[in-house]
């Protein structure tokens, strides 16, 4: 539980420091209006949707958080633990995600600069990597079940393929998100709104690729 | 803040965000069934959690009728037993409580009380109402599938849970963790909605200092759920996956009904802490709405500010981030290190503090209050009496010693049912008395309340207190029957039967409530606006109940914290929140401090 306990305290410091902020000098009975700098919204570019994205972020670090330390624990736990080295195709398939990063950020620079009309090429070439990452992965799996490394065999065989499923499964929901990025650009709908949701897009793929560092180094390592 | 007396302008900021977009649904079922309304969606909320909750209400009193009168009832077998102990608790603790405070509650106060139109991501909302009732019909159908609903216990501990022979393992346990995953995704988007209102949706002037208790009762609670939840669904599929594909993360090697499994060295201790690791901070998932709700009620009906709010802000906060340090307390007998168990009592010891200071606060904003004997008052003090009660034993258990031998007591049954059980539902009925007016238009009728409160305040107690000699006897708690025990007397029997026959009594008056919130939707007295002259925005709507976008066309604008009762010198004993200091009218000079 340690990686989760540190990830729960780093959110905790942060959370507890804004909490003082809005409360500390504050005399909460006293009525009257409030000057502009007063009040204690969040920043004008915390949008709610923005916001939004965070707070489901937070959810998800917990989630592989929590992942990451079954891992751990189940490693400690017993004995019977033998690691498996996971294939070469999953350097290959890293680069590829990757560049489905670079592709994404590229239609968002392009949506932030006004350029709707050029953007497509690169918000397809995004899904299109992400496509061709999962499956990928799912000849990753095909190579180590090949191997001899069956899900059952070993606790590591299965957290290999429970990790990379669960990493998988909320870049597959990602596309839904992408694909109606797609739509509304295909429409020409208006480029502020195309901005919003590319934006939202792209962070969480840049979010999912950092997970999947993580997780790819945690399968390296141990 | 430079503002501090009741001359300051009346300035206030502009919104920080545009009038909302709402559907606006012109037919029945967009606007009752598919609705994007939060009030809708938290009264969908309510009506299901509520539905679900009565089947648990029965199973528990089939599992009394089994202690209390054993071997009368031939359909309760072991099996059967066993798995209405196990339905009953998952039911009200998730499918219930949590579903309630925050689905029901969260979803109807959040928009009122922030000064919002609506949550911020309504058709989320929507989906989110959806999947729950999902989550809800996948666990009732366990009840049809053959074998029946798991009998594991309501932890679902392995490798009890899911090894031959145990109720329920040809389907019930699957459908039981499917739908916890659905909970959990449905929950998520529930929950996304009340931070993200809370956060970007206030209205003018509604700063975090200004918002009333509920609302950040309800807003810790969702932001512990959201980081906690994730714990049970990783042991869920984790388990499922034990289960269908048969790996073995917490299944060890063993034989079951004579054969040897195919599961090799997995650790059951992994599941405990996944378990725990969500399920106490879920106590607090529970507690803390309760927490919030509670203050607002003691303060409107004791017409008295609450007493140290921003403190109040404070311990919610330092209970929830606790809350994340005092899991393995309920794993003291899984055989752990103890130092650990040492480490883990400390922390749950600390988490005494904080909560203390809550219920010193609430009994300070009784002090010298103009209480009045309501029924939303009564039901609050039955909560600071029951907590306190479930509280204190709490801390006899946080202590290794202590709890090894009583851990598999009912003491820890009596225990737990006094904080968890009885504590919320008790705030339960205090919002429901408290809020229907508003929600209706009209009153609960008083006579039936009060009947429903003694019943139930006294029945509880019946029921609850006695299991704590029950424990300190040694009578094992998840027992079928005890047959011929020798330590156990016959004085155990005798005090079963009767826990039994207040636990009938005390469901029986729930029906009495439930009849009084159906006749007084359509019987009861007109409410008007405001009947208990409160101070918070959602009795200051123009409409009651309010109406699809909340207020009229302005939104309220907010002058003032929501504990403005008995101001010196006001002419009222309340000022509403939406009251600029300008407006409020004053007692002449020579008459302040005549009346006190």
């Amino acid at each position: 539980m340690t990686t989760t306990l540190v990830f729960l305290v780093a959110l905790l410091v942060v959370f507890l420091g804004w909490i003082v902020r809005q409360s500390i000098n504050v005399k909460p009975w006293a009525a009257g209006g409030l000057q502009p700098s007063e009040t204690d919204h969040l920043h004008p570019a915390a949008t709610a949707a923005r916001v939004g994205l965070g707070v489901f972020l937070a959810v998800i670090t917990s989630f592989f958080m929590l992942s990451i330390s079954a891992y751990n624990m189940r490693m400690d736990m017993s004995e019977d633990w033998v690691s498996l080295s996971p294939p070469l195709l999953l350097w290959l398939n890293t680069l590829v995600l990757v560049a489905g990063s670079f592709a994404l950020q590229r239609a968002w620079n392009l949506a932030r600069a006004g350029h709707a009309a050029r953007l497509m090429p690169a918000l397809l070439a995004g899904g299109l990597f992400t496509g061709v990452f999962v499956v990928g992965q799912l000849i990753a799996w095909w190579q180590v079940h090949a191997g001899g490394y069956l899900l059952t065999g070993n606790p590591a065989n299965s957290f290999f393929y429970l990790i990379t499923a669960l990493h998988g499964l909320h870049l597959l929901g990602g596309l839904v998100a992408w694909y109606r990025v797609v739509r509304r650009v295909r429409r020409s709908e208006h480029i502020a709104r195309i901005r919003v949701s590319l934006e939202l897009c792209t962070l969480y793929w840049h979010f999912l690729l950092l997970v999947w560092f993580i997780l790819f180094g945690l399968l390296l390592t141990t | 803040m430079a503002h501090t007396g009741h001359d300051a302008t009346s300035y206030a900021p502009p919104a920080e965000l545009p009038e909302m977009e709402l559907a606006h649904p012109k037919t029945f079922i967009g606007k009752y069934i598919w609705s994007q309304d939060a009030k809708v969606i938290a009264i969908q909320y309510a009506i299901t959690a509520t539905a679900i909750g009565f089947v648990a209400l029965v199973l528990s009193i089939l599992i009394r009728l089994q202690l209390g009168f054993p071997g009368t009832f031939s359909f309760m077998t072991p099996e059967t037993y066993l798995q209405h102990v196990s339905m009953h608790g998952m039911i009200m603790v998730i499918y219930l409580l949590t579903a309630l405070f925050l689905g029901g509650f969260g979803n109807y106060l959040i928009p009122l009380m922030c000064g919002a139109r609506d949550m911020v991501f309504p058709y989320l909302n929507m989906l989110s109402y959806w999947v729950y009732l999902l989550a809800v019909l996948v666990l009732a159908a366990s009840f049809f599938v053959p074998g029946g609903p798991t009998g594991a216990g309501w932890t679902l501990y392995p490798p009890q849970a899911i090894s031959p022979g145990t109720p329920g393992i040809d389907g019930g346990i699957i459908l039981m963790l499917a739908s916890l995953a659905l909970f959990i995704i449905g929950f998520t988007m529930g929950g996304l909605n009340y931070i993200v209102t809370v956060l970007q949706a206030r209205t003018r002037g509604m700063t975090l200092m200004r918002l009333p208790l509920t609302i950040w009762g309800i807003f810790m609670a969702t932001v512990l759920a959201m980081l906690a939840f994730p714990a049970l669904l990783v042991a869920a599929l984790m388990m499922l996956m034990d289960l269908l594909v048969g790996t073995s993360f917490f299944m060890p090697t063993m034989m079951a009904l004579g054969e040897q499994t195919g599961y090799q060295d997995g650790s059951p201790l992994l599941f405990q802490h996944l378990f725990w690791f969500f399920g106490h901070p879920e106590v607090y998932i529970v507690a803390l709405p309760a927490f919030g709700i509670v203050s607002d009620i003691l303060a409107t009906h004791a017409r008295r500010n609450i007493f140290g709010y921003r403190m109040m802000v404070w311990a919610l906060v330092a209970i929830g981030g606790l809350s994340f340090v005092v899991w393995a307390h309920h794993m003291y007998v899984s055989g752990m290190n103890p130092y650990f168990g040492f480490l883990f009592a400390t922390t749950t010891l600390i988490i005494a503090v904080p909560t203390a200071i809550k219920v010193y606060n609430w009994v300070l904003t009784l002090w010298r209050g103009n209480i009045q004997l309501t029924l939303p008052m009564l039901f609050s003090i039955a909560f600071i009496f029951t907590f306190i009660n479930g509280g204190l034993s709490g801390l006899f258990l946080g202590n290794v010693t202590v709890d090894v031998p009583l851990a598999d007591t009912y003491f820890v049954v009596g225990h737990f049912h006094m904080v968890m059980a009885v504590a919320p539902i008790m705030v339960v009925f205090a919002a429901i008395y408290h809020w229907f007016p508003k929600i209706t238009g009209r009153m609960l009728h008083s006579g039936m309340g009060h009947v429903h409160f003694w019943v139930t305040f006294i029945g509880t107690y019946a029921i609850y207190y006695p299991m704590h000699y029950l424990g300190f006897a040694g009578v094992p708690r998840r027992y079928y029957a005890y047959g011929e025990t020798g330590f156990i007397p016959e004085s155990v029997v005798t005090l079963n039967s009767a826990i039994t026959i207040a636990a009938v009594v005390v469901s029986l008056v729930q029906i009495l409530f439930i009849y009084n919130l159906v006749w007084s939707t359509f019987r009861g007295r007109e409410a008007g606006p405001n009947p208990w002259k409160a101070t918070t925005l959602e009795w200051q709507t123009e409409h009651t109940p309010p109406r699809h976008g909340n207020f009229g066309k302005e939104l309220p604008v907010v002058y003032r914290w929501p504990y403005d009762y008995s101001v010196p010198g006001a002419k009222d004993d309340f000022i509403p929140q939406n009251v600029p200091p300008e407006q409020v009218e004053m007692l002449p000079e020579g008459a302040v401090g005549a009346g006190r």
